[in-house]
């Protein structure tokens, strides 16, 4: 999850991936994953809240029109296990839903930045009280760097050098009306 | 969100829906298989019931384990005075251990806003007395929420002991600021001195008669009535009670067959409520207590697990 | 010893010296100082009758943590108090003569005020048997009024005996009036809307109307004297403007708490407001200002209640009843009533009438020449806010902590001594 700027509140801040990026890398990725896995036998996508879910749903539909069937897309929510829940106010979490089970599928997460790894490590915790996949991937759409955990991804839109107090922003039309990756 | 939940007072509608919002939330994670968050890890929470509650005090000890708190039950009965302690000794010596909340069950109304003022643990009041039991009542909105939908302008009837009921006492207010209409039922002698301008003021309706509300009720709440009460005059019988307030067989055929029975437990039958309206497909006495547990997580997450909003 | 008190407003009127001799007055008007006498300025100060006290909880014997006879002495005199009747709710109870005799002899070694037991009218506050009365009015103590105050005399017969009863040494019984059948065991509020809303168990105004109803018409059936205590309703008032009418002999108290303070302050569950009778709602205390002020209540009594801190800080209904009152009374007196309650009335009503109904000699004067040397010496224009931890008092629950209060007790004279200098507590025989 990155935070959303207005550009009013941001005049230095610049487009990186406009919605045509945004579209190709995800195709490469559905792309990537399929070869990867040698089809979509047992493949099951999982979103993380918020933008990784509708990205999830996204390479969804690509792998089912490549594949001509549908794969199982759920959405994971991580927010009860992150590591600094005390450094904010709670907020309620958004809805996990995982149909049919993860239990020996290949479960590909899906986010929108990939920054700190502290998500995707509080992600594969939840997984862990979720069910007993046979794998986990990661697909981000972007990787910015800035690794605080030995985490890595499997499928990586676009890696985008930033300084530590940069913001990158993703924007996607389903939670923000247009498509866009910024960073200011 | 507020501090401590000592009444309904203390949370806005928009606190409510969140803890609504988080109890949907933690009502999956009940259907789990690993029934597990580690949300409050590393987190105390005592359960200091200072009166018997079976019920309540495992809904909260089960939400607290389900959220990774350590959670350990004090029981004492009868109050401290008895014992020669003070209340407030009572609770630093227990808090002085290093505890994150007191859940607190206790039988004199106002005790747990005054435990609030002399420990630095979050409280959440368990039921005080005859005053409040905030958490009752969450769960029960919680679940006529999820049958009805919005309560806005729909019409629940409460009916029973309700000068003894903090039940009715914290229903009384987050039912009429969730926008469902209410009429409270009972025989004068069970109504609260002074209901009639609290009524009036607070925006809900008063009846003796229960046949002339039943039939317009979206849902109907009945409260427990203790058997002693009538050693104290305040009706004649168990059979006139159950006759002139009890939800029966027959006035069960004039409730909407969609309209859901509520009862915060435990029930007594053949008084309150007759055994045909408890097993009713429309009795949701289950649901609530399935929801006490979501709710309670819900309400330990946002009391507990977030840093000084501050 | 000579004591010169120069420059008093006489009961709030022309300025005089009063001279002092043998703790008599000897003299009123303009007074050169003899030589060698003591002089306690009073310029600008009004000059009361000292201030007698009809209801007192001293706590000794018993629950000397409390308070004691002489740390209660202290507040009474800090507060312009010269005489004080100690209720017999201790423990031992003050229901034989030696035990008001120990009461008495306790308030002669603490030696700041006149300690009057009063004794118990049954054995034990039970309310089944008459206390020793006749002994105890026989004894060296010469107890007049018999209360069990904290209880009701709730049976009737019993209450009629007693009534005939002290009748034979000019006794008066001081009814603490409140069924017990009109309330629970548990009952620790004014019964009424916010009650229902805390869930608070209350008493009823009626409850205490019933026996103040009753207890005028034993009084009247009986020929005796009855005094209700800590009067708390309008209801009550009614009942004793019609009493009076009658020409039954009934006389009443009212607290100053009950003149000032309503029962909304319980919306906080502070075990600090409550009290017994409760705290009651705006119109009572309207009801009672107006009561004082035309003469159906004759006296304000404080009920001073002095609690250890760990007996209030318990849950609201299972925390004691009672509050200070001894050192705040006669600013809450000032700031309760109007202008037009002149400062006459207000040594009519702390000090002759609370003399006069226990019929104690020598207290309650008119500071005319010859009579005891007690004199209240006020600031009648002082504001004070009060701290409760400046309490001479051995207790804390004080329900005045933080207000701001008119008038304000300067000095005391009992007996021609000055118990208190500027506020504070002089040492014996200054």
């Amino acid at each position: 999850m990155s935070p959303t700027e207005g550009p009013a509140e941001r005049p230095a801040e610049r487009t990186v991936l406009d919605a045509r990026d945004i579209s190709r890398a995800l195709t490469r990725i559905s792309h990537e994953i399929l070869e990867r896995n040698k089809g979509s036998a047992d493949l099951y996508l999982l979103g993380l809240h918020t933008r990784g879910v509708p990205l999830a749903h996204r390479i969804g539909e690509r792998i089912a029109a490549v594949e001509g069937h549908e794969v199982p897309v759920g959405s994971l929510d991580v927010t009860m296990y992150r590591d600094d829940l005390r450094s904010q106010p709670t907020r309620s979490p958004h809805k996990t839903s995982v149909p049919g089970g993860i239990d020996g599928r290949v479960v590909v997460l899906v986010d929108d930045v990939l920054f700190s790894g502290r998500t995707v490590r509080a992600a594969l915790d939840a997984l862990n009280d979720l069910g007993r996949p046979a794998s986990v991937r990661l697909a981000v759409l972007v990787d910015r760097g800035h690794r605080e955990l030995p985490i890595r991804a499997d499928h990586v839109g676009k890696n985008l050098p930033s300084a530590l107090a940069e913001r990158v922003s993703v924007h996607l039309s389903e939670t923000d009306g247009d498509d866009g990756v910024v960073i200011a | 969100m507020t501090r401590h939940l000592l009444s309904i007072d203390d949370l806005s509608v928009d606190d409510m829906t969140t803890v609504f919002d988080t109890a949907a939330e933690m009502h999956d994670v009940q259907r789990r298989e690993v029934k597990k968050l580690p949300a409050l890890r590393g987190r105390t929470v005592i359960n200091l019931f200072f009166e018997d509650s079976t019920r309540t005090r495992s809904s909260f000890e089960i939400a607290g384990k389900w959220l990774s708190a350590d959670t350990v039950n004090i029981t004492g009965k009868g109050s401290s005075a008895s014992k020669g302690e003070s209340l407030r000794d009572t609770v630093r010596t227990i808090c002085a251990m290093g505890v994150d909340a007191l859940v607190m069950r206790h039988s004199a109304s106002g005790a747990a806003l005054q435990v609030s003022q002399w420990v630095d643990a979050v409280v959440i009041n368990a039921g005080d007395g005859t005053h409040e039991h905030p958490t009752q009542a969450l769960l029960d909105a919680y679940t006529l929420r999820q049958r009805l939908g919005s309560l806005e302008g729909r019409h629940v009837v409460m009916v029973g002991d309700l000068t003894h009921s903090r039940v009715f006492r914290s229903n009384v207010k987050s039912l009429t600021r969730l926008g469902a209409r209410l009429t409270v039922v009972a025989p004068p002698t069970l109504m609260p001195s002074g209901i009639g301008a609290w009524s009036k003021e607070a925006g809900f309706e008063t009846s003796y008669d229960l046949d002339a509300v039943l039939p317009d009720a979206d849902a109907v709440m009945m409260l427990r009535v203790q058997r002693e009460r009538m050693a104290g005059g305040f009706f004649p019988s168990a059979r006139e009670y159950a006759v002139g307030y009890g939800l029966t067989r027959d006035r069960l055929a004039t409730l909407g067959a969609d309209a859901p029975i509520l009862h915060p437990g435990p029930m007594n039958r053949g008084l309150e409520i007759a055994a045909d309206a408890a097993d009713a497909a429309q009795s949701v006495v289950l649901d609530q207590v399935s929801a006490g547990v979501a709710v309670r997580m819900s309400l330990l997450y946002h009391l507990l697990a977030g840093g000084d909003v501050s | 010893m000579s004591l010169v008190i120069k420059g008093a407003a006489l009961l709030g009127g022309a300025a005089a010296d009063l001279l002092v001799d043998d703790g008599v007055i000897r003299d009123v008007g303009s007074v050169p100082a003899p030589r060698g006498a003591t002089v306690l300025d009073a310029d600008g100060l009004v000059a009361l009758p000292g201030l007698v006290d009809l209801h007192t909880h001293l706590r000794e014997p018993g629950r000397e943590d409390a308070e004691t006879v002489l740390t209660g002495s202290r507040a009474a005199a800090v507060g312009g108090f010269t005489a004080v009747l100690a209720m017999a709710n201790t423990d031992p109870v003050t229901d034989t003569a030696e035990a008001a005799e120990r009461v008495l002899d306790l308030g002669r070694a603490a030696g700041l005020v006149d300690v009057q037991p009063v004794g118990a009218v049954t054995r034990g506050l039970a309310g089944e048997e008459l206390a020793e009365l006749g002994l105890m009015a026989r004894s060296r103590a010469r107890v007049r009024v018999f209360s069990d105050d904290g209880r009701c005399v709730h049976d009737a017969r019993v209450m009629r005996r007693a009534l005939e009863y002290v009748k034979a040494f000019g006794g008066v019984i001081s009814q603490h009036a409140q069924d017990p059948q009109l309330a629970g065991p548990t009952a620790c509020c004014h019964e009424g809307e916010l009650s229902g809303r805390l869930g608070l168990p209350g008493w009823p105004g009626i409850a205490e109307e019933v026996i103040v109803a009753r207890d005028v018409m034993l009084a009247r059936h009986t020929g005796s004297r009855v005094h209700v205590a800590h009067v708390s309703t309008a209801g009550s008032v009614e009942v004793l403007r019609w009493a009076r009418a009658q020409g039954i002999d009934v006389t009443a108290e009212v607290t100053p708490h009950h003149l000032l303070l309503t029962t909304d302050l319980l919306g906080g569950y502070d075990p600090t407001f409550k009290v017994n009778p409760p705290l009651r709602p705006d119109e009572d205390v309207v009801a009672l200002r107006a009561a004082l002020a035309d003469g159906t209540i004759d006296a304000v009594a404080t009920d001073h209640a002095p609690h250890a801190r760990h007996d209030k800080e318990h849950a609201f209904v299972d925390a004691a009843f009672g509050m200070l009152g001894l050192e705040t009374a006669l600013s809450v007196v000032r700031t309760a009533m109007p202008e037009s309650f002149g400062w006459p009335d207000v040594a009519r009503v702390m000090s002759q009438a609370p003399a006069r109904i226990a019929g104690l000699a020598g207290h309650g004067g008119s500071l005319a020449v010859g009579e005891p040397a007690h004199v209240t010496l006020v600031d009648a224009s002082a504001a004070v806010t009060v701290d409760r931890d400046a309490s001479v008092s051995m207790s804390r629950n004080n329900p005045w902590h933080g207000r701001s209060l008119t008038g304000a007790v300067v000095h005391t004279v009992r007996a021609g001594t000055v118990t208190v200098r500027d506020g504070a507590l002089r040492p014996d025989g200054d």
